[in-house]
């Protein structure tokens, strides 16, 4: 029992998430008479905030070294624009054009970090400057003009889903890959468990790790069924899948990912430690810029359209979402799936309140009230835990 | 001689667990210049604290008198309307105000609440003229140096009508020039009936201008020496400032001392944002199995001889040679040093030493993290062993090494931050005050530590502070001053006297 409590105490604030995201879903579940879960809903919050999820996913990493990038929606409309120049005015090809974008990203990062890592302006500065360059730069390339349309292949990034085999009824494939998920995982926490056997550590009692594997596995079959009632596995939410995966890893198993939280929770301490911290700094705002050019793309291609106007607000809500998935303003803590719950928590939310017909109004206050309730929640059960 | 300006009676100081001060007693003249010596924690800014009222009033026990009137003061407002006025080591100043607009900082000159200017300005030229300092009135602080900075905070003094003027070390950041127009300074105010207080540990300096002495030693008044009438000398003043018993005791240890490992050669730093030597000329070794101390007063130099070393963590036009294992090496960054095995536990634990938000196994392996990595994938479940395993070999008092550093006592804060290190595989260990603030058990078991790694053959290098220390621990003392070496004393010849000698040596002496 006491493993299950220690394990439960460390975990708080990712439970506390989780439960949070699953209450939020259950009470629109209710208020929208059942609409918010229907398959093609789902599919739809999935495709509406998949370039929220992307940014979030760097914003994280960029307020865990202490940091914040306010650019990053007019660095995604920027690298939309110059996307749709090259697609469109001069007819290269997508998966070109793809790689140019995120490499321009990239540079875009690297031009902010510079300055950050190694002039040592506050970011705030830094990013702020940099949402008014490219939002400028994004209306010249764009000379004020939307530019459209995109090839056909482009669109599928945001708009496509998996091709189907079988009867057409239900979406096979999604099914399956749901199937094979759950094996992985679970094959992952029998190997996992037999690791920590094996150096005699602690682990949950059997029955309970198999309740756990239970659980597992009905929410991603749970979650692939409901997408095959519809059209399938959206394609965007591969990416997305893939991006979580490996900047979990990222951040949670490998020298670079303890480097960013030894940076943000003490600098002066990591640094003496022999962390390289301006080039930390540095290269986590590089993959800022170059997610924020991979978001910029997704928004572009799901709008079918490149304009002077897209991306204003992102950087609020992937910051929003950090915040609200458990980061702290400090830095030093946070974590890519909490970014992620955070925006799935904004995105359930946005969406509800959508279909329940509130008021664009009524929803910015909510969002903000969440906000600081999440924010405030935190720091009440820090000050709790710090005895 | 006139009667007493400030009697301060059996004043008793106790912060948590500490007594700071016991029964300390302080008079000071009218028109005298009073110096208050001791060594490093002997009591002197806390003593100063109390009477200038940063500790209220009801917070300590004992009473103060001035100009026999008793005082009970709650804040820093009241002592200054008194006229006794605290010019503090680091200086107060704005540096991007002006100087008028620093020197009647909360004491502006306004009518019906708005700021007169011409009067600031008319009032600020006549103070700086009684300093001597010849500037601008709305020259901003930070294009002023060190010294004519002190000038403004003097002056900023003399427009609180100061009677009581106390300085607490003057001139541990100035040049000589600038220190002897500092003690000019202090002594032509003497002229005026301006009384001053100076903490200082340059004993020449006191010598100079001081008409009485008082020492303190462990929170206790030790004596007052009349500067005038009796024969004092710098060896008379030191032995009132160390002649404590060496009461706490150090494990046995047989040294084993084998050839050289390290070398530092001409080793010239300088300050970072000043054009001032911090570091002039150091000549330095350890030998392996080796335990080498470095005494020194604050602002001697040490933490910035250890950080210059280590990757040139500290200061700028850094010249001279490292010689390890009989090569000449360059470290250009913090993690070079640390993989040519040089490993360095700063002074401050909490703020340079650990991440407190951070449990105690991630704090362990962050600076070897390829050590238990495999392609930059760090194996979680080896860095639980490596820490399970330091925290029996260290005695790290915790239930389970997922605890956060920052809820661990200063004693286990300091395995863990020793751990660290210990997990970097150095050859070369410098530990900065490794035993500051941690209590009396736990000093023992660090000093064992200490004592083991020197006996696995690696070279250790200890500043500290505390004298007994120093001598308790080390084979080989080296003794620095402002920024020099000043002296080289082996554990067989070294006395508190004789350290303390060079340790107040000025330079041109």
């Amino acid at each position: 029992m006491d493993v299950l409590k220690s394990m439960f105490k460390s975990n708080v604030r990712q439970y506390g998430m989780i439960v949070a995201l699953v209450a939020i879903t259950v009470l629109f579940q209710i208020m929208t008479d059942g609409i918010l879960l229907k398959p093609l809903n789902v599919t739809n919050i999935i495709q509406q905030y998949s370039f929220i999820l992307v940014l979030a996913i760097g914003m994280v990493m960029v307020i865990i070294t202490g940091h914040i990038d306010l650019s990053v929606g007019s660095v995604a409309a920027f690298v939309g624009a110059v996307a749709a120049v090259m697609m469109v005015d001069y007819g290269m090809p997508f998966y070109v054009v793809i790689v140019l974008s995120l490499i321009i990203g990239g540079l875009v990062g690297a031009w902010q970090g510079f300055w950050i890592a190694y002039m040592k302006i506050p970011s705030f500065i830094v990013t702020l400057a940099g949402m008014l360059i490219f939002r400028g730069l994004t209306m010249d390339v764009l000379d004020g003009q939307s530019i459209a349309p995109f090839p056909k292949l482009f669109q599928k990034m945001s708009n496509g889903f998996l091709p189907d085999f079988g009867d057409g009824k239900l979406h096979t494939l999604s099914i399956v890959l749901g199937i094979g998920l759950s094996i992985l995982t679970i094959l992952q926490e029998i190997r996992d468990r037999r690791t920590q056997q094996k150096y005699g550590f602690d682990v949950l009692p059997l029955p309970l790790f198999y309740a756990k594997l239970v659980a597992i596995a009905a929410v991603i079959n749970l979650f692939t069924y409901v997408l095959a009632q519809y059209k399938g596995i959206p394609f965007i939410l591969i990416i997305l899948f893939v991006l979580v995966v490996v900047y979990s890893f990222v951040m949670k198993k490998t020298v670079m990912g303890r480097h960013t939280y030894a940076l943000g929770g003490n600098e002066k301490a990591a640094m003496l430690s022999g962390v390289k911290t301006k080039r930390v700094t540095f290269w986590v705002f590089v993959n800022m810029g170059v997610l924020s050019a991979l978001s910029g793309l997704i928004f572009a291609a799901r709008l079918n359209a490149a304009t002077p106007k897209a991306g204003v607000n992102f950087e609020l809500d992937a910051i929003a979402a950090s915040f609200i998935g458990g980061a702290s303003a400090s830095g030093g803590i946070g974590s890519v799936m909490g970014a992620i719950i955070g925006g799935l928590v904004m995105a359930v939310m946005n969406n509800g309140m959508s279909i329940m017909g509130i008021g664009i109004d009524r929803q910015q206050v909510i969002k903000g009230l969440v906000l600081m309730l999440a924010v405030a929640f935190d720091i009440y059960n820090k000050k709790k835990n710090a005895v | 001689m006139a009667g007493e300006i400030l009697e301060m009676r059996g004043i008793t100081k106790t912060f948590p667990g500490v007594k700071a001060l016991e029964n300390v007693n302080l008079k000071v003249k009218e028109g005298e210049i009073h110096a208050l010596c001791g060594e490093n924690g002997a009591g002197k800014s806390t003593l100063m604290k109390v009477l200038s009222g940063v500790y209220p009033h009801g917070s300590y026990e004992g009473d103060i008198l001035f100009k026999g009137q008793t005082c009970e003061f709650k804040d820093i407002k009241q002592s200054e309307s008194l006229g006794i006025v605290i010019i503090h080591q680091e200086l107060a100043l704005i540096p991007y105000l002006s100087i008028a607009e620093n020197i009647f900082l909360g004491n502006e000159q306004k009518r019906n609440g708005i700021i007169d200017w011409n009067e600031t300005i008319v009032r600020t030229r006549e103070l700086l003229a009684t300093v001597g300092l010849n500037e601008n009135p709305n020259t901003l602080i930070t294009s002023l140096g060190v010294g004519k900075q002190q000038l403004v905070e003097i002056a900023k003094a003399l427009s609180k009508k100061v009677k009581l003027l106390i300085l607490d070390e003057p001139t541990a950041a100035l040049n000589e020039e600038d220190s002897e127009n500092l003690l000019k300074l202090i002594l032509q105010l003497k002229g005026q009936g301006i009384s001053s207080i100076i903490i200082s540990h340059k004993l020449n300096e006191i010598a100079k201008v001081a008409d009485s002495i008082t020492i303190l030693r462990d929170g206790k008044t030790i004596e007052t020496l009349d500067m005038r009438a009796d024969e004092v000398t710098e060896d008379r003043i030191i032995k009132g400032m160390v002649g404590r018993d060496l009461t706490q005791r150090y494990p046995e240890r047989v040294p084993q001392i084998g050839e050289t490992i390290f070398e530092v050669k001409n080793w010239t730093v300088y300050h970072p944002q000043h054009d001032r030597k911090v570091i002039d000329n150091v000549h330095m070794h350890i030998r392996r199995g080796e335990i080498v101390g470095i005494a020194g007063l604050m602002g001697a130099g040490r933490t910035e001889l250890a950080m210059s070393i280590f990757g040139r963590s500290y200061g700028r036009n850094i010249s001279g040679q490292i010689v390890k294992d009989g090569r000449e090496v360059q470290y250009r960054s913090i993690s070079d040093a640390i993989d040519n095995g040089v490993a360095y536990v700063t002074e401050d634990r909490k703020q340079y030493g650990l991440i407190l938000i951070d449990d105690i196994k991630r704090n362990i392996s962050l600076a070897n993290l390829n050590k238990i990595s495999r392609r930059a994938v760090v194996n979680e479940n080896e860095e639980v062993v490596v820490s399970e395993t330091f925290r029996k070999k260290m005695n790290i008092k915790t239930p389970s090494v997922l605890q956060k550093t920052g809820n661990l006592s200063g004693g286990n804060q300091q395995k863990v931050v020793l751990s660290k290190w210990i997990f970097s595989e150095p050859d070369i260990l410098i530990l900065d005050e490794p035993t500051r603030g941690i209590d009396v058990g736990a000093k023992y078991e660090i000093y064992t530590i200490i004592n083991q790694l020197a006996a696995e053959g690696k070279g250790v290098l200890v500043i500290s502070s505390e004298l007994p220390e120093i001598l308790g621990l080390c084979d080989r003392v080296y003794i620095m001053s402002e920024g020099r070496i000043t002296g080289e004393v082996n554990r067989k010849d070294a006395t508190q006297e004789k350290l303390m000698r060079y340790m107040t040596k000025g330079k041109g002496e």
